[in-house]
């Protein structure tokens, strides 16, 4: 019966996950649209579009290799555990011992490899361009995250995000200038890693200044679906993870600690991810996108800052 | 002493920490005139909550004085200079930004690893003070000698004086009459430096420090 | 017959077919004699070891009537050693299996086969050897067979130039080892390792060895700034000695290294940690950055050994300081990462190179600017090529990423050191570790993505044939290890506990590391744990899930088209992304403050056909600023001794006299 509910509880967060992301995007579009003065297309519009790529045929350049075929669906895999291993509604499941902090984001680094290979494929120069700065956001965000990762486990004493969540519930932390700025810097982080603005534009039509966007220029049909569903997730999962170390607020201890701890997890996530996706929205609508070479210094502030929260922890302590 | 005072100390001295590395990350100069101001502002709110914390209401003088002085007056003459003089907004730097950043996380961990160790006996909000401040005073030197600009310069060298009343207070038992001289030299050191700073626009037609060193013949 | 003696056999073997290979004269039939013996041997080595580990068997020690009279050749088979002989063997074992396909008819038999057994013998006796005598001798004959072997295409100038500058650097550090082996021994102590443990240095001297030890396996391993001679020789040699000088003979350099420092000076202060951390740090960093500028596969690779060497020396920097502080968990944690990777190096550094080697057989060229296209044309290879390159590159679940994330858990633990400068200074080496795998996934994503994917660049692609089944089956052998590993690393590191558990304060891994479903969990479930297997289990199932329910519910139809390129597309394939250019935005971001990157465009005026032309210049760091100037003054002063060479017998008699009186004045006052 135990493993009954550990595996239905795992299973609902997995279902959970992809079901949700669509509706965070269209309410991140809604967001940008309202401050924009204008009405914005519909809350479910990113499902319709996904199910319009569905229902397409893909199409394929002639010279594409197996790469292109089956990089959508490892992308989508590893961003979609990646999802699943972090604590949504309840921590503490069955398969978030598989996983640290670390392992997550080595999982979204398995999830950037596939994408900036299958840019390649083709032998495009967009794609090219795509992966190649692709690659470098990346070699910057990580040690930025990596700073942050050390910074909680200072806080938490463990990497486990199911610990920290106990950690920060019982009260451990309060409020302390080094978390405000790992805030930052793990929101700097996810910014890049998502692509958005003033990183990337994710609505860009302009070839130049496209990062994301180029690398998946070659792709249609079913395989584009699967591509933007991931983005999607990895959107849900970088909030979910944000909420998670920072707010984890309302979420329920555990697998068995009853169908009313469930659902108020259930309320007080939905609730936090509204909430930060608002943020995400009122952000991007107010910022301008940077000069390609103008972001090592945006990740740069982000490392700087995660150092910093490092010094400021062992100062506190006193050394 | 209450524990919120001492939070609220903690807080804006770390506040004051990051809003050096603004000034260094900046290469607006509107920008780096509003991160001065901020960390003026922060300044003040530090002094005023060891004010409370030591009970010393001299310190809330120091506090207003950092306010109205550093936070608004000087930030808003730099501005209107900044205007008539037409500079340049893009601030030239000597080194690029990046590595500016890493050298100053290096001087902070730096003076937090000198500072920490031969304070040992003082009390713990004295001591993160004492490294702060001095972590601030470098950083407002980084900022100092990675700009060619006069005014950043400027900036530099008032970010520095932040730091060095951070320590001053949190040190506890300056006597008013310093505070109040430092506060005073720094102002006659600004007005000259402004005052400086037109005669070396209506000569060389820039602020770019880099004219003056030709002028001397240092450079070809 | 015991552990030892079969390892001493499997060496005698490889070490007489070496022989036979000498003394006949080599034929067609010599290269599979060769190539299988020595496949064979390695293959029975590396049961023998892998049985003395997993039975945990005591150390067995030999001392045999060879090399000096009053020394004898001691021997020694402790974990330790058995380690590096399970990397040694299942690196030879994989080399000479591709060999048997890649240099079945090679070009000059004579000159390949009897050093490639030498050399794998001479390798073979490195650590089992218990004296400094035999040590030195194993060393030396282990870089003389290699340079051999890089000089095997001596008719290009570049390989000579090679050769030159790596004899150079082998005997720099066999003149380090040699003076921090007088040292261990003392004024009268003996040679043998057994002796060196029970004496206790002086701090000075100790700290001499330290300082001897990492500048003489550091210049064998690749520690940045003595990397130079590495990315010249490790790709001028044939592909398979490439794969076991890169995986194999570096790793024999961190053996010693870990023998002299941790074993044989003993207790040692937290200083020693400063210096390696940030030599390791830096190693890591510009290795990789370094690789990022090449376009000749090979040596883009070996730069990468350079960046794992520095991955490994930071796990044994850690190690050091909590040893030193006396936290038995730290350093077991650090050491066993260090050790891992040491394997997992070799099993993905050895794969790729054998790639890497397989497209060099097919194509005849080294330069990815030439190539693009391969998948078509050599799928297997490609895709061990990308598996390479994803387990190099610290990708969950394969076999790099574990030993990183235990490098990473041992930075994790390092707030309980009681250094205040070790608390800075190791979050920002983990910052450096975390900045040169997320680059070194950037450097294999350029080389798989250019190599392999796109358009064919040149016509040597277009008739580009798969490897044959040995070499396939040495790639794929290595594939399976690399898998294995990242998803059982239980598997691997219970291997390990003999070794933690004599050089890590003693403490032992046991309970608590592997809880349930083989996850690993160094310092207990609660602080962090990592299970490749639920991880890679969790991936297919996804990926399997989604793929299945896509095709069976939306579309499955696949139509192809040209290729759309936002609606511009141009067949030439040099409109393709290059090495050079998906390069360019980290060369502008990093390497115009490391390598001075300067870029230069020369764009003709309107109207003017001649094509604009983009001139990239770097500047190496090591060679500008230490090894020029050094040699500068090196020429300097021999120009002025060579004088000397123009003197009379009486005055050459005179200056042997002078040094005798001079040798027997320090040996008068040593006694004192």
């Amino acid at each position: 019966m135990a493993g009954l509910i550990d595996i239905f509880a795992q299973g609902l967060e997995m279902l959970l996950v992809v079901g949700l992301a669509p509706l965070l995007v269209g309410w991140v579009r809604k967001v940008k649209a309202h401050v924009f003065r204008r009405r914005g297309p519909s809350l479910l519009q990113p499902y319709r579009d996904l199910l319009r790529l569905f229902s397409k045929d893909a199409l394929l350049a002639e010279n594409a290799s197996w790469i292109s075929r089956t990089a959508p669906y490892v992308v989508f895999a590893a961003v979609w555990v990646a999802a699943a291993l972090i604590p949504t509604f309840a921590a503490g499941l069955v398969f978030h011992w598989a996983a640290d902090l670390i392992a997550i984001v080595g999982l979204f680094g398995l999830a950037r490899f596939a994408l900036a290979v299958a840019g390649m494929d083709v032998g495009t120069s967009f794609g090219g361009i795509g992966s190649s700065r692709e690659m470098l956001l990346a070699s910057l965000a990580e040690p930025a995250m990596l700073m942050v990762v050390f910074t909680i486990s200072l806080f938490a004493g463990s990497s486990q995000l199911a610990s920290i969540v106990d950690f920060v519930l019982a009260g451990g932390i309060g409020i302390r200038p080094s978390l405000g700025l790992a805030l930052v810097a793990v929101a700097i982080v996810a910014i890049a890693e998502n692509a958005r603005i003033p990183v990337d534009n994710p609505a860009t039509h302009l070839e130049l200044t496209m990062v994301h966007e180029a690398m998946v220029f070659e792709y249609s049909g079913r395989h584009l679906a699967m591509i933007e569903a991931a983005a999607a997730v990895k959107l849900l999962a970088w909030l979910s993870l944000i909420a998670a170390i920072f707010l984890p607020f309302g979420m329920a201890p555990g697998p068995h600690s009853g169908f009313g701890a469930m659902a108020v997890g259930l309320l007080a996530w939905l609730a936090k991810l509204a909430v930060l996706a608002t943020l995400l929205g009122l952000f991007e609508a107010s910022i301008a996108k940077m000069r390609v070479f103008r972001v090592p210094e945006f990740l740069g502030g982000a490392f700087a800052l995660g150092v910093l929260a490092t010094v400021l922890l062992f100062v506190s302590r006193g050394l | 002493m209450s524990g919120i005072d001492i939070e609220l100390a903690r807080l804006m001295a770390t506040l004051m920490l990051v809003v050096s590395f603004m000034l260094l990350y900046q290469d607006r100069l509107a920008g780096l005139i509003n991160a001065y101001a901020l960390q003026s502002g922060l300044l003040a709110l530090a002094v005023a909550a060891q004010a409370h914390a030591q009970e010393a209401p001299h310190l809330y003088v120091t506090a207003l004085l950092a306010l109205v002085v550093k936070g608004l007056a000087i930030p808003l003459a730099l501005h209107r200079i900044v205007l008539r003089l037409g500079v340049h907004r893009e601030i030239e730097k000597v080194i690029g930004v990046g590595t500016t950043m890493l050298f100053g996380l290096a001087v902070t961990m730096l003076a937090v690893l000198v500072v920490l160790p031969v304070t040992e006996t003082a009390a713990a909000l004295t001591r993160e003070d004492l490294g702060f401040a001095l972590a601030i005073v470098l950083l407002g030197l980084l900022t100092m000698i990675s700009r060619r600009n006069a005014v950043s310069q400027v900036i530099g060298f008032m970010s520095l004086e932040n730091g060095l009343i951070l320590a001053a207070t949190g040190a506890r038992g300056m006597p008013l009459v310093v505070e109040v001289s430092v506060a005073f030299s720094i102002l006659i050191a600004f007005i000259v430096v402004g005052i400086f700073l037109f005669r070396i626009r209506e000569r060389f037609d820039s602020v770019d420090v880099h004219a003056l060193d030709r002028f001397r013949g240092e450079l070809p | 017959m015991s552990a030892l003696a079969i390892e001493l056999v499997v060496a005698a073997v490889q070490g007489t077919v070496g022989l036979l290979a000498a003394a006949s004269r080599p034929g067609r039939g010599w290269a599979f004699f060769v190539y299988g013996a020595t496949a064979v041997a390695s293959a029975i080595g590396f049961l023998t070891v892998l049985v003395f580990l997993s039975s945990g068997s005591p150390p067995a020690a030999v001392v045999l009537p060879l090399g000096l009279p009053w020394i004898g050749a001691h021997l020694r088979l402790d974990p330790l050693a058995a380690w590096f002989l399970l990397v040694l063997h299942l690196g030879s074992a994989a080399a000479s299996l591709f060999a048997l396909g890649y240099d079945a008819e090679p070009p000059r038999p004579r000159a390949v086969l009897p050093a490639y057994a030498g050399f794998l013998a001479a390798m073979n006796v490195v650590p089992l050897a218990a004296d400094a005598f035999s040590f030195l001798f194993a060393w030396e004959a282990m870089s003389l067979f290699s340079f051999l072997l890089v000089l095997v295409h001596h008719e290009e100038g570049e390989n000579r130039r090679a050769a030159y500058v790596y004899l150079l650097m082998a005997g720099f550090g066999s003149v380090c080892l040699l003076l921090a082996f007088g040292l261990l021994a003392g004024r009268d102590g003996s040679y043998a390792f057994a002796d060196m443990v029970q004496h206790r240095l002086a701090p000075w001297a100790a700290a001499a060895v330290f300082l001897l030890a990492v500048l003489g396996a550091g210049s064998k391993a690749g520690l940045f700034p003595l990397h130079v001679w590495l990315p010249l020789a490790h790709p001028a040699a044939p592909s398979h000695v490439s794969a076991l000088m890169s995986g194999v003979m570096t790793k024999l350099a961190v053996y010693s290294f870990v023998r002299i420092v941790f074993d044989l000076v003993g207790p040692s202060p937290w200083w020693w940690s400063v210096p390696l951390l940030v030599v390791a740090a830096a190693t890591a960093v510009m290795g990789v950055l370094y690789a990022l500028m090449q376009h000749d596969l090979k040596r883009l690779l070996a730069y990468h050994t350079v960046e794992n060497i520095g991955i490994i020396f930071l796990g044994l920097g850690l190690a050091l300081a909590f040893r030193a502080s006396g936290l038995a968990l730290g350093a077991a944690i650090a050491l066993t990462a260090a050790l891992l990777h040491v394997l997992n190096h070799m099993l993905f550094k050895s794969l790729l190179f054998l790639s890497a080697g397989a497209v060099l057989q097919a194509t005849g060229e080294r330069d990815m600017e030439h190539l693009g296209g391969l998948v078509h044309r050599m799928p297997a290879t490609a895709l061990a090529f990308l598996l390479g390159s994803m387990a190099i590159s610290a990708l969950p679940p394969l076999n790099g990423f574990v030993s990183e994330w235990l490098t990473f858990q041992a930075i994790l633990v390092s707030p309980a050191l009681p250094q205040p400068l070790l608390h800075y200074l190791v979050p920002v080496a983990g910052a450096l570790l975390a900045l040169a795998a997320a680059l070194a996934a950037a450097c294999f994503v350029k080389a798989f993505g250019v190599t392999f994917l796109g358009r064919a660049r040149s016509s040597a692609v277009a008739d580009a044939r798969e490897v044959d089944r040995f070499q396939l089956a040495a790639m794929f052998g290595l594939v399976a290890l690399c898998v294995f590993v990242g998803i059982v690393p239980a598997g691997a590191i219970g291997l390990l506990r003999g070794v933690t558990q004599t050089l890590a304060e003693g403490a032992v891994l046991g309970e608590g590391w592997l809880t349930g479903w083989l996850s690993l969990a160094p310092a207990g479930a609660l602080r962090s744990s990592y299970n490749g297997l639920v991880v890679l289990s969790f991936v297919l199932f996804s990926a399997g899930a989604s793929a299945w329910s896509v095709h069976r519910f939306a579309s499955a139809r696949l139509v192809r088209g040209p290729i759309w390129d936002c609606g511009y597309p141009d067949p030439s394939p040099a409109t393709q992304y290059t090495a050079a250019s998906f390069a360019q935005p980290i060369r502008r971001v990093f390497g115009s403050v490391v390598f001075r990157a300067r870029e230069q465009v020369d764009m003709p005026p309107p109207g003017d056909p001649t094509p604009a032309r983009l001139v990239v210049r770097l500047v190496d760091p090591a060679w500008n600023w230490l090894f020029e100037p050094l040699a500068a003054r090196v020429a300097e002063v021999t120009e002025r001794l060579n004088r000397m060479q123009f003197l009379t017998i009486r005055r050459y008699l005179v200056l042997v006299f002078l040094a005798l009186v001079a040798l027997l004045v320090v040996i008068a006052l040593w006694q004192v």
